[in-house]
């Protein structure tokens, strides 16, 4: 399990680097400036922020300097935001996309086990057709397209909740929840029945219901621990989508997470911040693939090595 | 069965949620005005801001020597409660009045003194610094020529009597005053969070924050709602009715549709250019349509030949119907132009006409030594959006169809579309301008030789000498006479091609009073009730 770990970390910082180094120079080559506006800026103002921003110096210099800032932890300050660091921004963001993550998952987790164990105890029956087809169309449905129908049906016709906001109004989390989670949700469906199958037709099972325990008993004491592991090896990747993809949602809904910090960084040309939240989404995309790899591990004996 | 309950589970609480009174509801009572105001904000500070979503909260937590009028008359007193004009106009006394920042302090008069100084230390690097170039040595002493600031002609006669001296007789100074860059700061609230001119001072935080205006900040959160909130200590604390004010950064518009149509918000920044006519229908009480001060129009690069040649220009601006363009693509009430300068019904009133004649544009292709098969590809810059779009096609087939030229589109995003036309890399680019304060000043000097927005490179002598004679002229009638002069060499020249004058469209909820359409779009919250 160490041995696993260190290998991860060791894959992890050259990982790390080339993501910095690629951004960099990609945010660098991409034509137009941060401080393109449409009132002309002049030109001595121009050189006031360019010094101010260090971007006066060459690039290579810029370059050597953000990582050395970057490893004692200042990401710099935001170029849209005077004022305001870009860690201050990601710890602004980074807690309601986290929320926001966390209670999709949830949902797609809650929805999406039940669903596929019903359909693995009923395979080829009714129960098992209807949440997969349904699952299906749910992994079909861009949240693009599925966000604005229910805010349509639920904030517009029925009224029943707001249409935006995030913890501005009471209700306001509910859309974007299930907005973000039906995906996944009905990926959860899937990988679940296909566990569930598999392991349903083990021996031990066999096993198990030879000595009369419950059907209950079978599938949740059982049957579940190695059924889930597909959906456990995809809660790493779903959660680390999760964070980085929400920006879809965000939009849509107006949540102030930090998917719409990072793609208005892209538009405002704040180098600063796409490559501080572009560093900060690879790290969490590294840990939480590595966290599902060591849950996985430990619940399958067959994945140690 | 127990596993279907799981089903119910989020349908249970939606249903939950049913009996949330929507705010826009509950604001008669609750006297919350909650505005759709565009991006989010860069900063609070307006002397170093430049947008408009700036503007809308500045005007609710800081207020300058005079206001905006509710419903776009002349400005009135604010923190001067009277001022005296002397010396052929060029001398300007403000009288203030006993108003409070929001910390107990009275305002002063070198509180102006101090935030025009900040606001044209070059070490700032203010934006906007040309909104105080009217007055003695403002100018030189912004770029460094001077550095003795008591040489720039504003002076604290003492705590409450300001003294101005201008260059010029500038007829729109006071208007000029209502601009957000104009107005004080206090000064031991900026010292005490950094120096006077230390970029990104965190004095606009909430907590931080000291202002005069009729509202103070309350809380700040970012890309979600900045709140104001009823400032006791305001001079004119009696008038203002509403108790707390929401701004809610929404850029994307179809958000703040459907936020208006729950009840979330008052008042939108914009509406769906698609929903435009089915609004007109559907909520004729709340979609509005004003002229606003702003021009749309095409920006040509005389650098680039054969578009240094005037015919050229002139064909180019003959062959646009725009009234086609208004009424079938636009479609939101805009007025086709006839000018650079929008029309002020209440003032400057351009000259100029621009036609529409395919015969003429013809000819002047001719005359200028070209046909369909000598005249190169142009082309068309704009920056990726819809509308943008639409109207460029609109042109193309309109250019292609008169005169046979071929236009090759190309849309960018914001930034290298600004970045694009600083470096003079186009040829015909899309364009607009809103005028900062209500007077042709603010669209005819951009186009004087060398300023920042000229972009096209064309300089004229006489446009820039009517300009100079313009601003020197005591006389309003005699200085629109060199205006319309000015203007009249800009509409020949075409250095730009007006295409509209902008409209401001937006919804707004019944219960909104005191809000007036006004050219400049501007709706000082001390005259706004919810009812």
């Amino acid at each position: 399990m160490l041995s696993l770990i260190l290998r991860r970390i060791g894959i992890a910082i050259p990982v790390l680097l080339t993501v910095i180094t690629l951004t960099f120079l990609m945010v660098h080559s991409a034509p137009g400036g941060p401080f393109d506006e449409e009132k002309a800026v002049s030109p001595e103002v121009l050189m006031k922020l360019n010094e101010k921003y260090n971007l006066d110096q060459p690039l290579t210099t810029q370059y050597f300097d953000y990582l050395s800032d970057i490893l004692v932890g200042d990401f710099g300050p935001s170029f849209r935001y005077p004022g305001r660091s870009v860690t201050e921004l990601i710890s602004l963001g980074l807690p309601v996309t986290f929320e926001l993550a966390l209670y999709s998952i949830l949902f797609a987790l809650a929805i999406g086990v039940v669903a596929g164990i019903l359909g693995a105890l009923k395979p080829n029956t009714p129960l098992d057709y209807i949440p997969m087809s349904t699952a299906m169309i749910g992994i079909c449905i861009p949240s693009i397209i599925l966000g604005p129908s229910l805010i349509l049906i639920f904030g517009i016709w029925l009224e029943w909740v707001p249409v935006s906001g995030w913890g501005y109004m009471p209700g306001d989390k509910l859309l974007p929840t299930l907005t973000l989670g039906t995906a996944y949700a009905a990926y959860c469906a899937r990988l679940t029945r296909g566990g569930m199958l598999e392991i349903l037709n083990q021996d031990f099972i066999r096993t198990a219901r030879a000595k009369g325990l419950s059907e209950i008993r079978v599938v949740v004491v059982h049957a579940l621990r190695g059924g889930l592991t597909p959906v456990i090896a995809f809660l790493g990747p779903a959660m680390a989508g999760l964070l980085a993809g929400s920006f879809v949602v965000e939009t849509i809904f107006g949540i102030p997470g930090l998917g719409r910090f990072y793609v208005e960084a892209a538009f405002n040309r704040d180098y600063t911040m796409i490559l501080g939240s572009s560093i900060f989404f690879s790290f969490l995309i590294i840990t939480f693939n590595l966290i599902s790899d060591l849950i996985a591990a430990a619940l399958n004996p067959k994945l140690r090595d | 069965m127990k596993l279907k309950i799981l089903y119910i589970v989020p349908l249970l609480l939606l249903f939950s949620c049913g009996d949330n009174a929507r705010p826009v509801e509950l604001s008669p009572e609750t006297k919350i005005l909650y505005l759709g105001n565009g991006t989010e904000p860069k900063d609070l500070d307006p002397h170093t801001v430049t947008g408009v979503p700036e503007s809308k909260i500045l005007m609710a937590l800081i207020e300058g020597l005079v206001i905006r009028h509710p419903e776009g008359k002349d400005p009135l007193p604010g923190i001067a409660k009277d001022w005296d004009i002397s010396l052929g106009g060029k001398e300007y006394t403000f009288y203030l009045r006993d108003a409070l920042w929001s910390n107990g302090d009275p305002v002063t008069a070198n509180d102006f003194v101090y935030a025009w100084k900040r606001m044209l230390l070059p070490s700032l690097g203010s934006q906007y610094p040309d909104m105080l170039y009217d007055i003695v040595n403002a100018e030189e002493f912004n770029k460094g020529l001077i550095t003795d600031f008591s040489l720039v002609g504003v002076k604290a006669i003492d705590d409450k009597t300001l003294k101005v001296t201008l260059n010029n007789p500038a007829p729109y100074f006071i208007e000029l005053l209502a601009h957000y860059t104009t107005r004080p700061v206090h000064q031991p609230t900026i010292e005490k969070h950094g120096e006077i001119d230390s970029l990104g001072n965190q004095w606009t935080r909430p907590g931080n924050f000291v202002g005069n205006g009729p509202f103070t900040l309350e809380e700040w959160k970012l890309n979600q709602v900045i709140k104001v909130k009823k400032n006791p200590l305001y001079w004119d604390a009696d008038r203002v009715k509403l108790n707390e004010i929401h701004f809610l950064p929404i850029d994307n518009v179809s958000r703040e549709d459907f936020m208006f149509r729950s009840g979330q918000i008052h008042v939108t920044s914009s509406i769906p250019t698609e929903k435009i006519e089915v609004y007109k229908d559907e909520y004729p009480n709340n979609i509005n349509i004003n002229p606003y001060y702003g021009t749309y129009y095409y920006r040509i690069n005389l650098g680039k030949s054969p578009l240094d040649n005037k015919l050229i220009r002139q064909a180019l601006s003959l062959s646009i119907d725009r009234e086609k363009i208004t009424e079938k693509v636009a479609k939101g009430g805009q007025i086709p132009a006839f000018s650079f300068t929008p029309p002020d019904p209440n003032g400057y009133y351009p000259p100029t006409r621009l036609e529409f004649n395919p015969q003429k544009a013809k000819q002047l292709l001719s005359q200028a030594g070209y046909t369909e098969e000598n005249l190169p590809t142009f082309e068309l810059l704009y920056n990726t959006s819809e509308g943008h779009q639409k109207i460029a096609e609109a042109m193309q087939q309109m250019w292609k169809e008169t005169l046979g030229v071929n236009i090759v589109l190309t849309n960018t995003d914001w930034k290298v579309y600004l970045s694009r036309q600083n470096t003079s890399d186009f040829e015909i680019a899309r364009a607009g301008w809103i005028g900062d304060y209500q007077d042709p000043k603010s669209f005819l000097d951009m186009m004087v030789t060398g300023r920042g927005n000229n972009l096209t490179g064309w300089s004229n002598e006489t446009y820039d000498t009517l300009l100079v004679k313009a601003s020197q002229s005591y006389s309003q009638d005699e200085r629109y006479n060199y205006l319309y002069e000015a203007e009249k060499i800009l509409m020949d020249e075409l250095p730009i091609i007006p295409i509209y004058t902008y409209t401001r469209i937006y919804m707004k909820h019944e219960s909104v009073k005191g809000w007036s359409s006004n050219l400049l779009d501007s709706h000082p919250y001390q005259y706004i009730d919810i009812e």
